[in-house]
Order: C-alpha cells, then structure tokens, then sequence
C-alpha cells in the first residue's frame, strides 16, 4: 500500500482494501489468521451462541425481581429469583447484628471503605495517613461496639456479614504487617539466633494450612491460657489470621529487601548510621516501594482467606449468606445466593488487583531502565 | 523485661563488656530474643499442662492405638470402623496425597492450556480465557467449592433417575460411576507388558538422543515410543488370554454397585481446587512466556521453525527457569486449600483428624498430627521442585 | 535491632500482664460477671434456636436460664454462646462457657476422659433413621447398602457404625459438619437415610421438609441418648446448682406446682412444697443460693411438663410424646431426688 502514496503526481489516493481495515480487518488478523486460529473461534464461538443467551434469559429476561414469597419464583418459566436476594439483603450483608442497629455496621463499613479507597491515591501517602487510619479505625469499633455515646453495648459474637470480612482481613493485615516486617528483618539479620527463630515461625506457618491455624485458635488457644481467662472466638481468629497473615508478609518484604542493593547498606553503614536508623531511612523505603504490589495481592488473598472462619462458626459475609438459605419459605435458590456473593467478592478482589496492577506500572515508571 | 540489659554476655573474652561494642549488644539481643520466645513458650506450655492437670484431661498418644468406630466415606485402603485411629489417620494423609497428586497434574495441564490461550493472537480466545482468569481468581475457593457440591447434588438427579451420557456410564448426585474391566490374569500381564514398554520407551529415547546429538539424525521417538509401549501392553494382555469381561455398574437396592464410582465430594473438591489453582497456573505461565524475548521468538522463525514448535522447542524451555518457583508456590497452596474438604465432606486428613478429635477430645494431638503431616507434605514439596528447578537451570546453562 | 528486642520484650511484658489475678471457680466467676455462659447448638428447633427476633429459645436454653435464675436471680442473665458439635468441648473445657445445654449425650468416656460431669438427663432421646417414604423401607434391617448422612463427632456416627456391625450390613457415610450442608445433601437425594436422634428427626422432618408426608422415621431407636446439661470437673458447686436446678423442674411436676399455680403453693401446708418453694428455709443455704430459688425457677421457667410442652410436645412442630419423659410416676424416666 505504502508504495501507492510515493506515486509522485496528483494520483488520488486509494482506499486500502476493506478486509484489511475497519471492523473486517482486525476480525481477519484477530479471528481468522489462520485454519486452527478459525477453527478455535467457530468453537468457542459455538460455544458463546449456545449457553449465553440462556444464561441472559434465565438471569434477566424471566428473573422475577420484586417478591415478598418465594411463590413467584416457583412458578413454572420463573427465571433467577433476585426477589430471594432482595429480601434477605439484610442478612447477607449484616449477619447476626441486632436488626435494629444494623445502620452501625453500615456505617463503620462505608468509612473502612472510604479509607481503603482513600489509601489509594498515592497523593494521600504521607503521616496524616496514619492518623486518619487510627481515627477511622477507632470510630468503626465505637459504631460497631457501642457501649458508649448512648449506642447500646453488641457483642462481637454478633458480628456478622460484610463488616466482619472487612475487619477481619484490615485488622489482620494492619497488625501483620509491622509484624511480618520485624521477621522478615530478623530472616536477614546477621545474628544466627534471631535468624533461626525467624525463619522457623516463617517455615513453619507457611507449611500449614490456614485452616489448621484457625481450628487451633478456636480449640486448643484457651488451653493456653491460665484458668479464668478467655478470649472470645473472633478475637482468638484474628490473632490467628494475623500471626498466619505475617509469615507471608515477612517473605515478601524479604524479597524486596534482597532487591536493595548493597551498595546502599554500604553507604548508610559508611554515614554511621545505627542498624536501626539504616533500616528506616535508607532499606526500609525502598524496599517497601517495591513491594506494595504483591502486598495488595496478598491482602486480596487474605480477603478471600477468610471465608474459611466458616469452618469455626464465625459470620462473615459468606456464612451469612448460607444462614439466608436455611430460611424454609425460601428453598432452593442457591445458586442465585453464590452467584450473588461471589460478585460482591469479585468487585472487591478484581477492584483491588487492577489497582495493583496500576500501581505497580506507576511505580516503575521512575527506576525502568 | 530486665533480662534485656542484665544478660550477661559470653564473660571470659577479650571484648569490651561495653554497650558501645557490636558484639556485646548483637549478644545481648540474641539472649533477649531466645529469652522472650522460651519464657512465651514456657508460659503457655506451662498453663496448658496446668489445665489439662486441672481438668483430669488425658494426653498422649495412646489414643491411636484405641479402635476408631466411626465410618469413612471413601478410602484407597481397606478399612472399617473396627480400625484404629491411627489406620483412621492414615486414610486421611492418603486421600489429602491423592487428591493433591491428581489436583496438581490438573491444574498444571489445564493452566499451562489457558496461559498459552491469553496470548493467543486469536482474539476471542485470549478474551475468553482472561475472563476465565479474572472470574476464578478473584472469588474465594471456598465459595467456588460449596458452588460445585450445590451443583452437583441440585442439578444433578437422584440415583434412580441416574443420567446415562455414554452407556454404562452414570452420572447422578450420588457421583460418577463408570465400568473397570473386571479382575482377572490378563490384565496382571497386561501391565507388565506396558511397564516392559516404558522401560523400552525410555531407552530408545536416550539412545535417540545420543544418536542425534552425534550424528544430527532425528528419530520420531515419540510415536516409537508409543508403539513400544501399547505394542507390549497388547502383546501381553493376548498372552493373558484377552480379558474382555467389564465390571458393569448397575443400579441394586439402593445404589449403584459393580464399577468404580467417583463421589460428589471428591469431584466437587477437585473441579474446586484445579480450576482455582489453574487460574494462578495460568498467570504465572503467561509471565515466563513473556519474560523470554521476543529475540528468541524472531530467532526461531528465522530458523523456520512453526509457531507450535518454537513455543515447544525454544519459548518453554526457558520460562520453565522463570516459571518454577512460583509454580511451587501453588502446589504448596493447592495441597494446602485441600484442607477445605472438610467443609463438604470429603474425607481428608483435616476432616478425619477433626472427627477423631471430638471422639477422642485430645485435641493437641490431633492438630500436632494434622501440622505435621502439612509440613512433611510441604518440605517435600519443596525439596522435589528446588531439585526440579536445579536440573531445569543446569540443562540450560 | 532495637525495633525486636522492644517487642520481644513487650510481648513478653504482655504475657505477664495477661496472667490473671484469681483462676476464679465458676460459680464465683458467674456472680462477679452477673451473667451465666451457656454454650448452645448452632440451631435445633425445639432445643436451642434464636427466634425472628434473634432470642434464643428451647429445651436447652430453658435449663441454662433455670441456672441462671438459681445463681442470678434473673432467667435473661444468660449469653449464649453457639458452637459446633466439634467446639462444644474445648468450650467447656477451657472455659469459654460455664455450662454446656446443648444435646449433649452422657457417656462414660466424656464424663471421664473428657473430664465432664453430667446434671440429670433433661431429654430421654435414641438415636433414628428417617428415608424417603418413595424408598418403600419399613425397617432399618432393610437398610442393607444404603447411603447415609450422618454429623460427625457425635454419638450418632458411632452408634451408625456400631449397628451396622451388629447387623452385617454395610452401608456409606456422607459426613458433613455444617448441619444445613447435611440436611440439604439428604434432601437433595446425596443419600438414602439421615440418621440422628429421634427428636432432632422428628424436628428436621416437621420443620425443615419440604413436604414432611415424603419421609417416614423408621420405628427402630438403635442407641439410647440420655441428653443432659454438662458441666466441668472438679467445680462441685456449681455442678449442685447445675443438678439442683434440673431436679427442681422435674420436683415441682411431681408436686403438681407450675408457674401458674406458683402464688397458691406458697400458702400450701404440704411440708415439702412448703420446703421446696423456700417457706421452710435450708434447701436454699446448703446449695449456696437463695432459698427462693426453686421458687424463682419455676416462676421465671416452668416446671419440667411446661418446659417440654412449650418447646417439643404437642403444641409445637416437632409434636413429641412425652414417652421416656413422662414422670415416673405415669410410666416415664424423670425421677428427681428428694428435696430435703
């Protein structure tokens, strides 16, 4: 085509052929390049055609939205029940928490996630993050405590829904953290002892399941304890999540801190810089900078982690959104149930790893060679 | 705590016994530090002992010994409720092995399959395939587990009205339950045979690649090696007098009996499991794909090599070395999710463990026992891929 | 290095800091808090399950606020505390609740090697089958082969096993914890037979089928479940007031006192109403509570009748005989000690 134009007098110049642009040009070089790239889009082309227009009519075309019994649903060409969603949102989304106070939760989780979403621009990253992180988190337990301010005291064994997810993966990642740090710096320090004590709770940890963390919380932690004390079966969780949550913490800063190169531990030592002092002004920074990426996707990990405090009778958001099946007027809607909860999980896991990646492009842009 | 500065450093050395001198301080923070984890491990250790004390509770092991009397769903060994628990246990490590053995074949076949396919330059397919990543990845495994359970007892019929895809093989909410030939001499020989042509396969392909690096002639090793080894599988079930004899399920009393059936809750945990995990598979092959460059892509069509071929012969090799240290990562993690069995029901080492747990009350033990087993398996691991990922790295070089 | 050896030493100052100042006895550590623990089931209808506005009522936690009324005073002084099959134990065990009231089966190895004691039986129950009535089994001795669901950690899968044996037949356990799991994997046709005590079928069938015509109970009771409140060793007081209190459910049935007639038996002249409503003081002293106890349980509770009618017996879904709970008197178990 190229040659066309260097046709020296006023030849007017012709349109490219239209198989090689506009909507047929890019279905031929992306669609049917070659015999098996069209044998593999006929396929799954095929295979679009025959389940997604039954799967559009079953969960829009002939949903049933709006009803207070399950009798709509059940009707004979009645498609997903939303209507089942619809009444039981309260349950979902709050769990146990007494139905009276459930503004509180609501509340507490819109300010845990404005915080979220505010620690993500990084124009924000500076010390009144902290402060605003502390504030925040102390209004989140007053709303859902109580006890105070004329709001009546709620157990934390009432917990439930989306708010317990949310407190028991950002407390547990905001408590890991500076402990994952400390024993990813003593993985690398020069002392042998606080070495081996490093790497065998990193070792250790890692080579069990969550699970097997949590039932230990839940069964064998009080026996720990002297006689007369007791720690409540959340809190016994979320120090279990948290001591789980550090020893992946640790060998991610571990890798970030391999990435420092010696020669700025060389330089911070030539300057007389105090272990301590070295680690915070000089290694620390950097290597942190370069693993926030993989931290977001751990904590993404952790979020998901912790459906498994089903297993110790705990109501996070997945647990109540069972509880909501058990409800007997409403039976057999199951799959509009998980469908419905695993899009709640998505937007927050596919939100956050799409941010990460953003980051992560963001904070290459200056050190990319 | 005063041990911190009254701990007194190694005496009878040269050192300064100052707190300026590094050695003496890095001493004392190691004696702190050892000091505070004994003392905190004493602590509990200590109360834990004072209250099983105080609550008359018995510990040990002894209970292993004791017969287990509760049943097992599904074992790859023999065993009843007249077994003990430590024979109940070891039903629990063989199926958690098991279905983490058959899980990571799996899931490294089926995300080796999607990596590829998102960067197929078909676009539909990379789409499709994306979609398929980013739907799996980012909602719990535990959700997806109860998911494929619930569509297994829900939408599947109960027994009677058991779905027949391909004659003899039924598929109802009671499982999968499909023929197996039935016992018989032949089939003994028959595996011998197709040992016999292993062996051979392999020697061949040595010998073939001895002969190519001397001579540059290539051997169509593969399909003689195929040959060999269902030339001597067929040869050896003729000598076994050609068994043809299957053992048919069929539906008597209750359920299903004869042929080999496959419950609901080991299915559900698989799909779980391999589908999750390829996901990640996925993810990690696509990155090695892309950390080899282009150069070699541009190098190997100059050779003129087919895309299928380079992707073979020149892309894979290499990411491998990129590809294996995260890929060990999620077979620890697959081995470890297999935990969450113990949500629907099949029985694994945390579920065995967990019920042997409330017979018997001893529950340190029994979780000793599950962490143990989690941490050989893990080492294990560990060890094989480093091992693994040493050889991929020295053919390379 | 700093950063370590501080929190070395501050985790190390907050254990030292976590030691309690008294491993106080249970009782003790009830008065002082003013509330009784009590660890229920995750939700059995008839025995302990929270209600549309999210109290917990049943058979079982009626008995945990008999307790409470006998310590406190006050029937709502209660939290309970719901737990799995699997936690009920090291709940108790450690601490976590003062008191188990949860379908809790007496046997030997819990009272001693679990270190349990048990307050009298409050429920008389044996283990069941229920099928599908389209499976046309009238006996479990035709359960030859069938699949079986079936909660584990409990009595229950035990006794399963140990019939089976007896009887050589063989079967196939589907064995989930989480109960609704359970039940929907044997409503859905996952197995044949769900097995469990007879009033939890009795309540899974009124309750939970979705058409309870479908199933039948099969008429063999294959275990005996004497469920009973459970207790710590080595808390003696506590384990009277626990027993005490049970047998003053059960007592006030035999002397014809209920909460209805509770103001009349006051002005009784039968010596041991008037011992047992507190009008004749010492009952109250030599358990260490108020002589108005009994009096105060019955009145915030029921007697041991009213309890059952109220949660399991006629009025109610489940729609249990009194059968083996019936006082001995008319044929059945509960037999309370002498109030004197």
């Amino acid at each position: 085509m190229a040659e066309i134009a260097h046709g020296g007098t006023a030849a007017p110049a012709i349109r490219p052929p239209v198989i090689e642009i506009g909507v047929l040009g890019w279905m031929r070089k992306n669609l049917f390049g070659s015999v098996p790239s069209t044998l593999l889009t006929i396929v799954a082309a095929y295979m679009i055609v025959i389940t997604v227009p039954g799967i559009i009519d079953w969960a829009f075309l002939r949903a049933v939205w709006v009803s207070d019994t399950s009798a709509a649903c059940k009707a004979p060409g009645a498609g997903a029940c939303w209507a089942f969603i619809a009444d039981k949102h309260r349950l979902i989304f709050f769990g146990t928490y007494p139905y009276a106070e459930q503004w509180r939760p609501l509340i507490a989780t819109a300010i845990l996630l404005a915080m979220i979403v505010g620690s993500c621009d990084r124009r924000l990253w500076n010390r009144w993050l902290l402060a605003w992180w502390a504030g925040g988190l102390v209004v989140c337990s007053v709303l859902m405590w109580g006890g105070v301010l004329r709001l009546t005291y709620v157990s934390n064994l009432d917990w439930g829904g989306l708010p317990l997810t949310l407190v028991l993966s950002v407390v547990g990642c905001v408590f890991a953290f500076p402990l994952g740090m400390v024993l990813a710096l003593g993985r690398r320090s020069h002392m042998p002892i606080i070495r081996w004590l490093s790497v065998g709770y990193i070792e250790l940890i890692r080579g069990v399941p969550l699970i097997t963390v949590l039932i230990t919380a839940s069964v064998i932690f009080p026996l720990f304890l002297p006689a007369g004390v007791n720690i409540d079966k959340l809190l016994r969780a979320q120090v279990g999540i948290i001591l789980f949550e550090a020893a992946y913490i640790a060998e991610i800063v571990r890798g970030g801190l391999q990435a420092v190169p010696r020669g700025q531990h060389e330089a911070a030592d030539s300057l007389g810089l105090s272990y301590f002092n070295k680690q915070r002004m000089i290694v620390l920074p950097q290597a942190l900078r370069m693993v926030i990426p993989p931290l977001v996707g751990n904590f993404i990990g952790l979020f998901k982690s912790t459906t498994l405090v089903i297993v110790i009778g705990l109501f996070d958001l997945l647990n109540s959104a069972k509880a909501a099946l058990t409800d007997l007027n409403w039976r057999g809607f199951s799959i509009e149930l998980y469908i419905f909860t695993a899009a709640i999980y998505f937007i927050f896991c596919y939100s956050m790893s799409k941010y990460s990646q953003a980051l992560e492009r963001d904070l290459n842009k200056g050190t990319r060679r | 705590m005063a041990v911190q500065y009254g701990g007194r450093p190694a005496g009878g050395t040269h050192w300064r016994l100052s707190w300026n001198d590094r050695n003496v301080r890095s001493i004392v923070y190691q004696i702190a530090a050892l000091a505070a984890v004994v003392a905190g491990v004493w602590y509990f250790v200590d109360n834990t002992l004072e209250n099983l004390r105080r609550l008359g509770l018995a510990s040990g092991f002894g209970f292993m010994d004791r017969e287990a009397a509760f049943p097992i769903g599904e074992s790859l060994i023999d065993y009843t409720p007249a077994d003990t628990y430590a024979r109940a246990l070891l039903v629990g490590v063989i199926n958690t092995l098991y279905v983490s053995a058959i899980g990571i074949i799996l899931a490294t076949v089926l995300g080796t399959v999607i990596g590829i396919a998102r960067l197929s330059r078909n676009w539909l397919i990379a789409k499709l395939a994306s979609v398929y990543v980013e739907m799996t990845r980012n909602t719990p495994l535990l959700l997806q587990l109860f998911f494929w359970y619930m569509i297994f007892l829900e939408l599947l019929p109960p027994a009677r009205q058991a779905l027949q895809p391909v004659p003899d093989v039924f598929l109802s909410n009671r499982g999968v339950r499909f023929p197996v030939p039935a016992a018989a001499d032949g089939w003994s020989l028959m595996g011998a045979g197709v040992v016999i042509g292993v062996v051979g396969a392999m020697i061949l392909s040595s010998w073939s690649r001895r002969r190519q690096a001397a001579t540059g002639q290539q051997f169509p090793v593969v399909w003689a090696g195929l040959a060999a080894i269902v030339g001597c599988g067929v040869v050896g079930w003729l000598l076994g007098g050609a068994p043809t004899a299957l053992d048919r399920p069929a539906l008597r009393g209750f359920n299903f009996s004869g042929g080999v059936e496959v419950s609901p809750e080991f299915v559900a945990l698989l799909l779980g499991l391999v589908i999750y995990t390829a996901a990640f598979v996925a993810e990690i092959v696509r990155g090695g794909i892309l950390a080899i460059s282009q150069g070699q892509t541009e190098a190997a069509s100059a050779l003129g090599l087919k895309r299928g071929m380079i992707l073979r012969l020149v892309i894979l090799p290499q990411a491998l070395r990129v590809i294996i240290p995260p890929i060990t990562s999620q077979y620890l993690n697959l081995t470890k999710n297999s935990s969450l069995a113990v949500a629907i029901g099949f029985p694994d080492l945390v579920h065995l463990a967990n019920t042997a747990i409330n017979q018997t009350g001893q529950a340190i033990e029994g979780i000793a026992i599950i962490m143990a087993v989690y941490l050989t398996i893990s080492l294990s691991i560990s060890l094989f891929m480093n091992w693994y990922n040493r050889r991929v790295a020295l053919v390379e070089r | 290095m700093n950063k370590l050896s501080v929190l070395a030493a501050g985790a190390a100052l907050a254990v030292a800091a976590a030691a309690p100042a008294q491993a106080g006895k249970t009782l003790d550590a009830v008065k002082q808090r003013g509330q009784l623990i009590c660890g229920v089931s995750q939700g059995t209808a008839g025995f302990s399950r929270p209600n549309n506005q999210g109290a917990w009522e049943g058979l079982d936690v009626d008995f945990c606020r008999a307790v409470a009324v006998a310590i406190l005073g006050d029937a709502s002084k209660v939290r309970y505390v719901s737990t799995t099959a699997a936690q009920r134990f090291p709940a108790l065990q450690s601490g976590e609740v003062d008191m188990l009231s949860r379908t809790t089966t007496a046997t030997l190895t819990r009272d001693t090697v679990n270190g349990f004691n048990f307050a009298p039986v409050t429920f008389y129950d044996g283990q069941g089958f229920m099928v599908p009535k389209k499976l046309g089994v009238k006996s479990a001795k035709e359960l030859n082969g069938a699949t079986v669901c079936v909660s584990p950690g409990t009595t229950t899968e035990l006794n399963l096993a140990d019939y089976f044996r007896a009887q050589k037949m063989q079967f196939k356990p589907v064995v989930i914890e989480k109960v609704d799991e359970i039940r929907s994997a044997y409503f859905s046709g996952r197995c044949d037979v769900y097995t469990t005590d007879a009033s939890g079928l009795a309540s899974l069938r009124a309750v939970d089928a979705p058409n309870p015509e479908d199933h039948v109970i099969l008429p063999e009771i294959i275990s005996k479940e004497p469920l009973a409140p459970t207790v710590r060793h080595g808390d003696e007081e506590f384990a009277d007031i626990v027993r005490w209190s049970v047998y003053a459910t059960i007592e006030a049935e035999e002397l014809g006192i209920s909460s209805k007639n509770l103001e009349q038996m006051l002005k009784s002249e039968d010596p041991a109403i008037k011992r047992f409503v507190g009008v004749t003081p010492g009952n109250g002293k030599a358990l260490g509570v108020d002589e108005k106890w009994a009096y105060n349980i019955i009145k915030q509770v029921g007697n041991y009748g009213e309890i059952f009618e109220r949660n399991v017996g006629k009025g109610t879904p489940l729609k249990l005989e009194r059968g083996l709970n019936d006082l001995w008197t008319r044929g059945g178990l509960q037999y309370a000690q002498p109030f004197r």
